[in-house]
Formats: C-alpha cells, structure tokens, sequence
C-alpha cells in the first residue's frame, strides 16, 4: 500500500498493460453501473487518466465486517481494479498485511501527505459509552480516530447501515451509546452508503463516481446518492405487478410464494425501503433477498431495528415490544375501555333518569 | 418513533380504546335511558309486537313504495356508497393484514384494481351525497356540523387510501401514515358523530317498530 500516491491512473494503467480502449470500456461500464449518462465514461476516463491516484482510508469500527466482504465482492468495478489502478488505499485494517505500530504510520503518513484530499471510508458506528472504551484501536477511541482522521478528509463515505444511521448497535437500548458518523462528524461532506451490508456496487460505485467527478452526487435526504437510493425495492421489485393484482403470499413457501406473488403479508419492507437491491440485485445481478423468497429487512433505512416485526405486515397493528399485535392484547384493551364506557354510559343514563324524574316532578 | 411507527402503533392504540370505550359508553347510555310508560292497552301481544319490532329491522330499509320516487334514489346512493366502503375496507389485502393482525385471523380478499376502481367508484358517490346535502333545501336545513364534519373525515380516509395504494404524491411511507392517521381520527370520531348510527340504526328501528306495532301499526 503506497502512501505517496503521484502516479497518475493512466500511468499506472499503462504500466499494468492495460489499453486505451480497455480503459474507456471499464469507465463506460461504470458510468453505466452508476445510471450516469453514456458521456459520463468518455469524461470518466479524461479525468481519470490525468488524475493522481487519490488516497483512500479505510476505518473500521464497531461493525461486523459484513459491509467490507461485501465491498470486495463487487464486479463491476471489481475491489482488484479500483485499489491497483484507480485509488490508493493507504489504510485498511481488514486488508493490510502490516500491523501494530508499522501500520499506525502508515495511517498517519497517509493522513498526513494526502491532508485535505484523502477519500475516508468509515465502516460501523462510533461507540462513545464507558468512554470510548467499546472500540478502541492503537490506544484510540474510535471516536478520537475519526475525528482525527475526518479532519483531513475531503469527503467521507460512511459505509453500511452502522456508519450511516448508527445500525444495530445504535438500536434501542443502545448499550454502547453508537453514533453513526453524521452524529460525530459536523462540517465535512459525508455520503452515506446503507445497506446491511450495502451492495457492493453501490460502494465502489459511489467511490468512482466521486473520484472520477471530484463532486458529491445527489443525494436525497438521508445523504444517499439518489442514482442508487432513488427508488423503493418495491417499485422495482419483479413481484410488484402481484401486489398491483392483490396477489399475496400468506407463508413462506406456499404456492403464492413461490410463484412470485407479493411477500407483502409475510412482513416484506420493500415499499418503504429506498435502496438498489431490486434492480442491481447481488453477487454480479444473481439474485437479491426477495427473489430468494424472504421480504425485504429495510435494512438500509433508518433504524430499521427499531421499526417493528420484520414479519409484520406495514399496514398491520404494532403496539407491542415485538412490533406487533395480538389477537388477546386487542381484547385486553378492547375489555379495559369497554369497562370504563359502561361506567361512563351507566353513569350517563342515571343522570339522565335522574333529571327526568325531576322534570316530571315539575 | 417515525410518522408511520406513531400511525400504527400508539396512535391506533389509543383511537381504538377511544372507540371501544365511547362506543360502549354511548350504547349503555341510550339502553340504560328511562323509555316513558306507555298508558294504552296494547294491541298486541308481547310477542306480536316483539316481532313487529324485528320486522321493521327489514321493512324499514327498503324505500315504502308510496315514497320510491322521492327516496329512492337517495336510498341508492346511501345503499351504494355503503356497500363500496364495506367492500373496501373489509377486502382489500393491506386492510385483511391489519384486521387480521387484531382478530387474529385472515380471509380472502379482492384483486388491488377492482378495490381501486371500487374506492373510486365510492368517492364519486361520496361527492354526490354531499352535492344533495347542499342543495336540497330541506337537507340543507337539517345538516350541521356533525354532519359535514363525519363526510369529511370518511372521505378523508378514502382520499388518503387510494394515494397510499396508488403511490401518489409521496413517499408510500408517508401515504400509508397519513392513511392510517386519518383511520385514527375516524376511530376516535365515530363514537361522538353520526358514524355512530352503525350502531343505532337496527336498534332504532326495532324499537320504534315494537312501539308502532304495541299501538296496533303492522310494520
């Protein structure tokens, strides 16, 4: 991992063997990956082959290293290509082969030489309870560590629903006080990137797209690029047309179920999840959760966890600890206040008898 | 807590114990009230007029034919908006879940066009309703704020559901708590208003029937 990065792409590119044409292909390829028009990867590639190669820090911290397997599992452009010929990734502890103190210096030399340009990369929320003591990495919180290392950042990308909206950690009770990086960091440019994990594309897309640019995307109100989280899963989903229809699943794996029918019943998150799944789809378009039969999680919404059953329907009732209702809580409750209306109602009609009676007597 | 966590969560919670609660409270109130003795002999036997009072449960929810041409075709429009928010509300998927949610089981339920063209159909004749309230005299005079305000919010609901089924003019996240709001507010309205007369109406009926008949009037 180099931690001076003047080797411009196209000269790295043209060391590697990798031609012209070859160049255009990949940067067309992604243009496309990242729903930007076809000019964008002629423009892509002009940027790309005078730019230096930017450096890339790449935090983790209270997380499950789900979001980085996926960021490697990516196709197009694969992690192989973005970190040998597009990017320097000065510091990734899941990848680096140094440790300890070597590879403390390589996150300072790199934070250091690249002040101001560096891409940072934060992946899993920040735990500030007991002190910072949940996560702590070389003597540092990990709080300290991205407060410092957002300092010189140009842009951070917080990768994964932990880094974006707090995730699973942030989800009530919150035992390690978890702050997703938007909680933490103020005056910096910060591009979330949600998902449990995200797509991979998703990532390395965003990654290209501001490094080729050099300009954030757009982004919608949760700070995500609205060229991926523009859309619900359901708009797109290749189910909707039985949801259209009132066709709906009623349990896993009946007949509705597997011939295609909406898992809106069984809890599915689609219609109020904003993410690229259905479209963009896994492991190099193969499948996404709900063509494997499973409503969507939506897990790349805000507190997610907290949002009720994943099993019940959206339109359902969600009134206890699960997100859910039962049948003897709604007769609990209709019992309790049917009670105090006929102590009401009885009370009502005595007064009324009682005023009756008087204006009879009258 | 976001907008849709409120809708479905507390807020239902609470406008369905205001409605179980007011519901039950406006029922014992009126069953409990002092019905003043009557002085004549009765006509009839108990049984008779019981029965009369049962009867008129169905001969008085068909226009009287002397009456048809005058009526009936506001019985038609009431009889048909009626039947389309039945309809909407007790076959429509997304509503079967909530339901079945709080009863605990579920029942088949209609394609999402025809509930759609339905809810339609029924907001049309929503609009009707209220154009004869407004411009017949009588009506007109009758009509207060009970009135307009219980159309309103039955609408309202309409209005809301259809924009939640049909993804129109927001995000569904936001459609569908709006909606489901709008169903709270009707929760905690009807025992006060004139929604009320789900409940009334029968009873009413029977018993002015039972009265009538006690007096020698066949139903």
């Amino acid at each position: 991992m180099s931690t001076t990065p003047q080797v411009t792409v196209g000269e790295m590119l043209r060391r590697n063997g990798v031609s012209r044409r070859a160049f255009i292909k990949f940067c067309t390829a992604s243009a496309s990956a990242m729903a930007l028009p076809a000019w964008m990867g002629a423009a892509m590639a002009e940027q790309l082959r005078h730019a230096p190669r930017p450096s890339v820090v790449y935090l983790s911290f209270q997380e499950c290293t789900g979001c980085f397997e996926s960021f490697t599992r990516s196709f197009a452009p694969t992690i192989e290509n973005l970190m040998f010929d597009v990017i320097s990734l000065d510091y990734d502890d899941t990848l680096m082969a140094a440790s300890g103190s070597a590879a403390e210096a390589a996150l300072a030399t790199a934070m250091k030489d690249n002040y101001g340009k560096y891409v940072l990369i934060v992946d899993g929320s920040i735990p500030t309870g007991a002190g910072g003591a949940c996560c702590t990495a070389g003597g540092r919180s990990a709080d300290m560590t991205l407060r410092a290392a957002a300092e010189g950042a140009a842009v951070i990308l917080a990768v994964g629903t932990c880094a974006s909206f707090g995730g699973i950690p942030f989800a009530n009770p919150n035992p390690t006080n978890a702050w997703p990086v938007s909680g933490i960091v103020a005056g910096k440019p910060i591009i979330n990137v949600s998902g449990c994990p995200p797509i991979p594309e998703v990532i390395t897309g965003t990654l290209l797209q501001y490094v080729t640019t050099g300009k954030l995307p757009d982004l919608d109100e949760n700070l995500r690029p609205k060229a991926y989280f523009g859309n619900t899963i359901h708009d797109r989903c290749y189910r909707r047309p039985f949801y259209d229809a009132g066709k709906f699943a009623k349990s896993f794996d009946d007949e509705g179920a597997r011939s295609g029918w909406c898992l809106y019943e069984l809890g599915c998150k689609g219609p109020t999840t904003y993410n690229a799944c259905a479209t963009m789809k896994w492991n190099d378009g193969t499948s996404f959760p709900i063509e494997s039969g499973h409503g969507c999680l939506g897990c790349s919404e805000p507190d997610f966890w907290d949002k009720g059953s994943f099993y019940a329907a959206q339109s359902s009732a969600d009134w206890n600890s699960a997100g859910e209702t039962s049948p003897r809580e709604v007769l609990e409750l209709a019992g309790g206040t049917a009670a105090a209306g006929a102590v009401l109602g009885v009370g009502a009609a005595g007064m009324g008898r009682l005023r009756q009676h008087h204006s009879e007597k009258e | 807590m976001d907008l849709l966590g409120f809708a479905r969560g507390p807020a239902l919670e609470v406008s369905v114990g205001i409605f179980c609660a007011g519901v039950v409270w406006r029922i014992a109130a009126f069953a409990l009230l002092k019905i003043r003795r009557e002085q004549s002999r009765p006509r009839q036997s108990v049984l008779r007029y019981v029965s009369e009072g049962l009867l008129a449960t169905a001969s008085r929810s068909w226009p009287h034919p002397e009456f048809t041409k005058r009526t009936g075709a506001g019985e038609a429009l009431g009889y048909s908006y009626h039947m389309g928010l039945f309809v909407v509300i007790l076959l429509y998927g997304p509503h079967i879940a909530l339901l079945g949610s709080l009863v605990g089981f579920t029942w088949p339920g209609l394609p999402s066009p025809l509930i759609t063209g339905l809810a339609v159909v029924t907001l049309t004749l929503f609009c009707g309703v209220l154009f004869r309230r407004l411009t017949s005299p009588v009506m007109r005079m009758l009509s207060n704020f009970d009135d307009y305000f219980t159309w309103f919010i039955t609408m309202l609901v309409l209005v809301t559901g259809l924009a939640a089924s049909a993804h129109l003019g927001a995000r569904y996240e936001t459609l569908l708590a709006i909606h489901i709001l709008s169903v709270d507010g009707l929760l905690v309205w009807f025992p006060f208003g004139k929604l009320m007369h789900a409940f009334y109406i029968m009873p009413s009926r029977a018993i002015n029937g039972a009265i009538l008949a006690r007096k020698g009037a066949p139903s």
